[in-house]
């Protein structure tokens, strides 16, 4: 897909996410924002899904097929999002996000059986670790897929991130690709002052990861390019990190860089706000 | 009483051994997982005969939760393997987020589990695991008696589809059920018939109990004795259909009083047959160090206190 047409996507995944989260006054745009560009890329550009007559299909276990983990589950908006626009499964189903019998459930589940989502995530610092599980799979199964996994950088701070960090490389995981979302905010403020992560490039590399960083993580080209540049270093002996550099609540401007739309629904004159900055490109649900 | 005898003495967690070497012989998709305790948990055997199918975690239980989450979506059957303080509380989380809510056929198999692990001491001696991991939902949950039962318990909960808790022990005891035994999940298996108190007991207190069904006898006593390997789905048609006929329970295991079979059993008599019922149980504390059989006779666990808690069963009938 060309770049002016996932940007167009992007725009309109970006409106899904603050209507979402205005519908049910709760959830998380700001993370999600960042992140728009990157599982846009995905999804409609780099990963290879199953399809049937172009239609994509949906089965646990993805054999042959690229896989998608998101460890940091409370973007859960842009992931459904993408989802839904991708054909997973109606459009029309992201207006029950976090509402009573809900196949959208606040942080994303297999619980209902949503066609898209492998693993719960949530609770953070577990997905990297279940990636690393299906990767593996892949390999023992000769199956050449990719998995492709994305943390945010405050979840940096959980332990168990780091007992999956030294396991990829011991073992050789190189169909691995994993994304740290650095948009340098968490609840409680700035990363840097709420628990520095200090370098986390030198200190992948320590543990002997393969590490490149896109330096403009909302701009779809960069995005497309440095994922082309991932997938060229796998199946090298070592798994591969990309440093996403991105801006929390990117593309609505009150919204921007700032750890204050972490967790904070728009009221009504702040939708009408944000969505006079977003294009209606595929029609909202 | 039915005679239960034996020629030798073997450690369940070798049954488990036992159990994983077959299946790495019958089924290609069972993965071993394991936290640097690969002696402890006898996996010599599945290693060497399929080396590319077990993956050593190093001291990382948490990330080896995940992993194995990870290794269902493409079909494997990943069996991952401590000792049971690491492969439940410390990874509670882990567990209830990646592989119970995420509903993955996960099997983790837990060794040295209770008080007769011994010398370690009450850092290691895990005597809440079986509460944590029967109250997480669509978690099945089995502790075996012995080790022909534990090998064949291994083999069983590979054919089932969704996470398992396999809970099993350290210290040599008599191996006493069969060597062919089929083992069925959530089936309680009666160890003999009797009339006048209902012991129902798991894992290693199942021989503790014959002993006192013994003792009892030969006080003229005629004591029913049934196995509950499986905890959860719990087998409460065979518990009912006992406490008909006796009147009284005795629960015996080697985990606290609180959370584990006693109350599951407990919560089964209060819905449908209020009897006496009796706890042989380590009430509400950490262990210590010393041998096995000291640490079951001075925490109340030994057939002596299963002998006394089923007089008080009778007498409050």
């Amino acid at each position: 897909m060309e770049i002016e047409q996932l940007e167009k996507v992007a725009s309109q995944v970006r409106r899904d996410i603050v209507r979402m989260v205005h519908g049910c006054q709760s959830g998380h745009p700001g993370g999600s924002l960042g992140c728009t560009e990157l599982l846009v890329a995905l999804y409609f550009e780099r990963m290879k899904l199953k399809e049937n007559d172009g239609k994509v299909v949906f089965d646990m276990d993805g054999k042959d097929e690229d896989l998608f983990f998101l460890s940091n589950g409370h973007i859960s908006p842009v992931w459904y999002s993408v989802l839904a626009r991708r054909g997973y499964f109606p459009v029309s189903e992201l207006a029950t996000f976090r509402k009573l019998d809900s196949r959208l459930q606040g942080h994303p589940t297999t619980h209902e059986h949503l066609e898209g989502i492998r693993i719960a995530s949530g609770s953070l610092g577990q997905g990297l670790s279940v990636a690393l599980g299906a990767a593996t799979a892949k390999k023992l199964n000769n199956d050449k897929g990719i998995v492709y996994v994305l943390m945010g950088d405050g979840e940096q701070q959980e332990g168990q991130v780091w007992e999956a960090a030294t396991f990829a490389p011991h073992h050789q995981v190189d169909n691995l690709i994993a994304f740290i979302d650095l948009n340098g905010q968490q609840i409680d403020g700035p990363t840097v002052k709420v628990m520095n992560n200090r370098d986390l490039g030198a200190k992948y590399e320590a543990f002997g990861w393969e590490v490149i960083s896109i330096e403009e993580g909302n701009d779809m080209a960069a995005v497309t390019k440095g994922l082309y540049e991932a997938k060229g270093r796998l199946g090298h002996g070592r798994p591969i990190m990309v440093l996403l550099h991105t801006g929390m609540g990117y593309g609505v401007d009150f919204m921007m860089g700032s750890h204050k739309w972490h967790g904070v629904a728009p009221n009504d004159e702040q939708l009408a706000a944000a969505l006079a900055q977003l294009d209606e490109t595929l029609g909202d649900y | 009483m039915k005679k239960y005898t034996f020629t030798e003495k073997k450690d369940t967690r070798s049954g488990f051994g036992a159990g994983m070497h077959v299946l790495g012989q019958q089924n290609p998709n069972v993965v071993a997982l394991c936290a640097d305790l690969v002696g402890s948990l006898k996996l010599e055997p599945f290693i060497k005969e399929n080396p590319e199918r077990f993956i050593q975690c190093g001291i990382s239980e948490a990330n080896m939760i995940g992993v194995s989450a990870g290794l269902t979506i493409g079909g494997k059957i990943p069996f991952a393997t401590t000792f049971a303080n690491f492969a439940t509380g410390r990874v509670y989380d882990q567990i209830r987020q990646s592989v119970a809510y995420s509903n993955k056929n996960v099997k983790i198999c837990a060794s040295h589990a209770g008080l007769t692990l011994g010398e370690d001491g009450a850092t290691h001696q895990i005597l809440e695991d079986i509460g944590m991991m029967k109250m997480l939902p669509g978690m099945t949950v089995i502790n075996p008696c012995d080790y022909n039962q534990t090998k064949a318990a291994t083999i069983a909960i590979a054919d089932h589809d969704g996470p398992v808790y396999l809970r099993f022990g350290r210290p040599v005891i008599p191996v006493f059920t069969d060597a062919d035994q089929k083992f069925e999940i959530g089936k309680a298996w009666m160890v003999n018939e009797g009339t006048d108190v209902s012991i129902i007991a798991t894992g290693h207190m199942v021989w503790e109990a014959i002993q006192a069904g013994e003792i009892l006898e030969a006080e003229g006593i005629n004591a029913e004795i049934i196995n509950i390997h499986t905890i959860k789905p719990l087998d409460e048609e065979a518990i009912l259909k006992s406490v008909e006929k006796t009147g009284c329970v005795v629960t015996a295991e080697e985990h606290n009083r609180i959370g584990g079979l006693g109350d599951s059993v407990a919560q089964v008599l209060v819905k449908n047959k209020l009897v006496p019922q009796e706890y042989v149980a380590v009430n509400d504390s950490f262990g210590e160090s010393g041998t096995p059989a000291q640490l079951l006779q001075k925490y109340g666990l030994d057939a002596k206190h299963i002998v006394e808690a089923a007089k008080r069963a009778i007498a409050r009938k």
